[in-house]
């Protein structure tokens, strides 16, 4: 067993990176992540395997420091919260445009505009739909505990290299600010510059004899071309929605009723479900790890089994359109939520369970 | 007529030039008379002759020089309108005994980028900024720019440039001269023999002072002209440059060796 520890998320995250070999970090302080730079800051990484920190001008220039180290074959990241990521997805778009591999957490608080610093899940119609503009999606990965704020951390980077494209971990402000037990895996070296060079051919590294230029852009200025290479991210899409789907199922096998969730709110329903059970109603949750891929198939599957099905998310009703089209109209899906950074309790998601789905 | 092969007329003593070839066969997609393609190739030369090549690492930026990674032969990103500076940040930190540069307009370094380059500056990132600054935007079709004189027509202008609505034109190379992040500043042109010679020289200090480590950001403006933007001939344009755009931004070095020598 590795070393324990209790932990923020926000620095469970932190110490994720540095122990995942992670090149470097660039960041702005907002509220709820702050933790993460303030974490950084304090643990000198660069002592302890090298690691770059630094604190950004801005989220914009944040995510643009982490395009230019990306594009070099490093393993580059940067976290904010909702305010500073709808600022990055400049940065993000042209990321995905240039098909580079990052790692951007957002620990998500209600909004709009400046909104709230408390709690929320609103964010997830810009973190899976696109968010930035052009069409490209980014993998979405939903940590729903503390734990999973470390571990996800190497999940993010295996994946963004296999595809060259942009990972997002749709934190929010309840998995950031709890403290939990972490389990520390033992860290994972740094590659060396020469390990970045032969495994990313196609990074800017400095252009030796042996090979043509590397260019790293977004720009085709011939729309022919611009359509090739948006088939391409479509293709890889797709190839991302059939391999990479990630869900974790409780008590879904004699259930009537499905939960679905994700993140603290699928901790949250977790609870429900047992007090639900307890009254005698067969519920249970399908959590869902990535929210892009969406597990589709396994909630069209569900949706022959269970008689009706509550999306609890801390928002007006995002995730529930997912649901509801992979359920096409089979069973009845209705919607709880709570909004501006207000957290729903267990016995409010259970008498939702009652009042909308079962007394409805 | 006797034909002569190219072998025979480019014989060894009657070379006098050599392209490059840290500038590709590409055919420049800047106006005839514009300065960016004299600017590149000083460049390129330069990152030739110190043998720099396989260490480079070049931002080209949102304007007309977008695509000046086709013309450039090191390896090359292509940020975001403005962000060239951050993205040369996040390689040099990662990357620090690489040589790494940007290559600006006036509206990407000195309007959106404003806040980049100001910081990148003020952090003393050891990069170079190279800003090419003919006071319009010439990609968009000649709209305004933060650089565009006063009474000076654009697009966005079109009666010329109302200090009082518009603001004024900004002199962002005075002031990033001002910071102790900045090591070496100045402000070049290319229009002449004599000021490409000096420019380049200018462009080699830079690259020195990168690659020797010294404390700071080297920044070369090199004020230019945009004859199509300024509606004029390229001889026009450049006449137009040497009466209005050279009085209120002056040739030369403003801080060497990290000390102020601007008046």
């Amino acid at each position: 067993m590795g070393e324990l520890r209790l932990m923020k998320g926000n620095e469970a995250f932190a110490e994720g990176a540095i122990r995942a070999g992670v090149d470097a970090y660039f960041g702005y302080p907002i509220t709820p992540q702050s933790e993460v730079l303030e974490y950084f800051m304090a643990e000198k990484p660069y002592e302890r395997t090298g690691m770059v920190v630094l604190q950004a001008e801005s989220e914009v220039a944040a995510i643009n420091m982490v395009y230019g180290a990306a594009a070099t074959g490093k393993r580059a990241m940067t976290s904010s919260s909702s305010p500073g990521v709808s600022l990055k997805m400049e940065g993000i778009s042209y990321m995905a445009g240039a098909e580079l591999p990052g790692v951007i957490l957002n620990v998500v608080r209600g909004g709009p505009g400046l909104g709230t610093i408390q709690p929320s899940q609103a964010d997830y119609f810009q973190a899976t739909k696109g968010g930035g503009h052009g069409d490209y999606r980014l993998i979405v990965l939903a940590p729903s505990s503390v734990q999973e704020m470390f571990d996800f951390v190497r999940l993010a980077y295996e994946l963004t290299f296999k595809y060259r494209n942009p990972v997002m971990l749709l934190s929010d402000g309840v998995i950031g600010q709890m403290m939990e037990k972490v389990e520390l895996a033992d860290p994972i070296p740094r590659r060396t510059d020469e390990d970045v060079v032969r495994e990313c051919p196609w990074a800017t590294t400095g252009k030796p004899a042996s090979r043509e230029r590397n260019i790293i852009t977004s720009l085709n200025l011939d729309s022919a071309v611009q359509e090739k290479h948006n088939h391409k991210l479509q293709e890889k899409y797709r190839k991302i929605e059939e391999t990479e789907v990630r869900f974790e199922e409780f008590q879904c096998n004699d259930a009537e009723y499905l939960y679905v969730a994700y993140g603290s709110s699928a901790r949250i329903a977790q609870k429900a479900v047992q007090i639900a059970r307890a009254k005698g109603i067969k519920a249970g949750l399908l959590r869902l790890i990535t929210l892009f891929p969406f597990p589709k198939t396994r909630v069209a599957e569900l949706s022959g089994k269970v008689k009706a099905m509550l999306a609890v998310e801390m928002s007006a009703g995002q995730m529930v359109e997912d649901v509801r089209l992979a359920v096409a109209g089979k069973v009845p899906v209705e919607h709880f939520g709570r909004m501006g950074g207000m957290v729903p309790s267990p016995e409010e998601v259970v008498t939702a369970l009652e009042k909308k789905i079962i007394g409805g | 007529m006797d034909e002569k092969t190219y072998n025979e007329i480019v014989s060894s003593e009657n070379m006098v030039y050599t392209k490059t070839s840290l500038m590709t066969d590409k055919t420049l997609s800047y106006c005839p008379g514009c300065g960016h393609g004299t600017a590149h190739r000083i460049i390129m030369e330069v990152v030739d002759e110190m043998g720099l090549q396989e260490n480079t690492i070049g931002i080209a930026p949102v304007g007309c020089s977008v695509l000046a990674y086709e013309f450039m032969n090191v390896d090359m990103q292509q940020a975001a309108h403005g962000r060239a500076p951050a993205l040369a940040t996040g390689i040099k930190r990662t990357w620090p005994n690489k040589i790494v540069f940007t290559y600006q307009g006036d509206g990407d370094l000195a309007a959106i980028g404003t806040a980049e380059t100001i910081h990148a500056c003020n952090r003393g990132e050891n990069i170079i900024i190279f800003f090419i600054n003919n006071g319009i935007y010439g990609m968009t079709g000649g709209q305004m720019a933060p650089t565009t004189l006063p009474g000076m027509k654009s697009s966005t202008s079109p009666y010329g440039r109302d200090v009082n609505m518009m603001g004024y034109p900004l002199k962002i190379t005075e002031l990033v001269a001002q910071l102790p992040g900045t090591y070496f500043v100045t402000r070049q042109a290319v229009h002449t023999p004599s000021n490409v010679r000096k420019t380049k020289k200018a462009v080699r200090m830079a690259f020195e002072n990168q690659l020797n480590k010294k404390p700071g950001l080297s920044f070369i403006e090199i004020v230019s002209n945009c004859n199509s933007g300024w509606k004029m001939t390229p001889v026009q344009a450049n006449q137009w440059m040497v009466d209005n755009m050279f009085p209120y931004y002056p040739l030369g070095d403003l801080k060497v060796d990290g000390v102020l020598t601007m008046k």
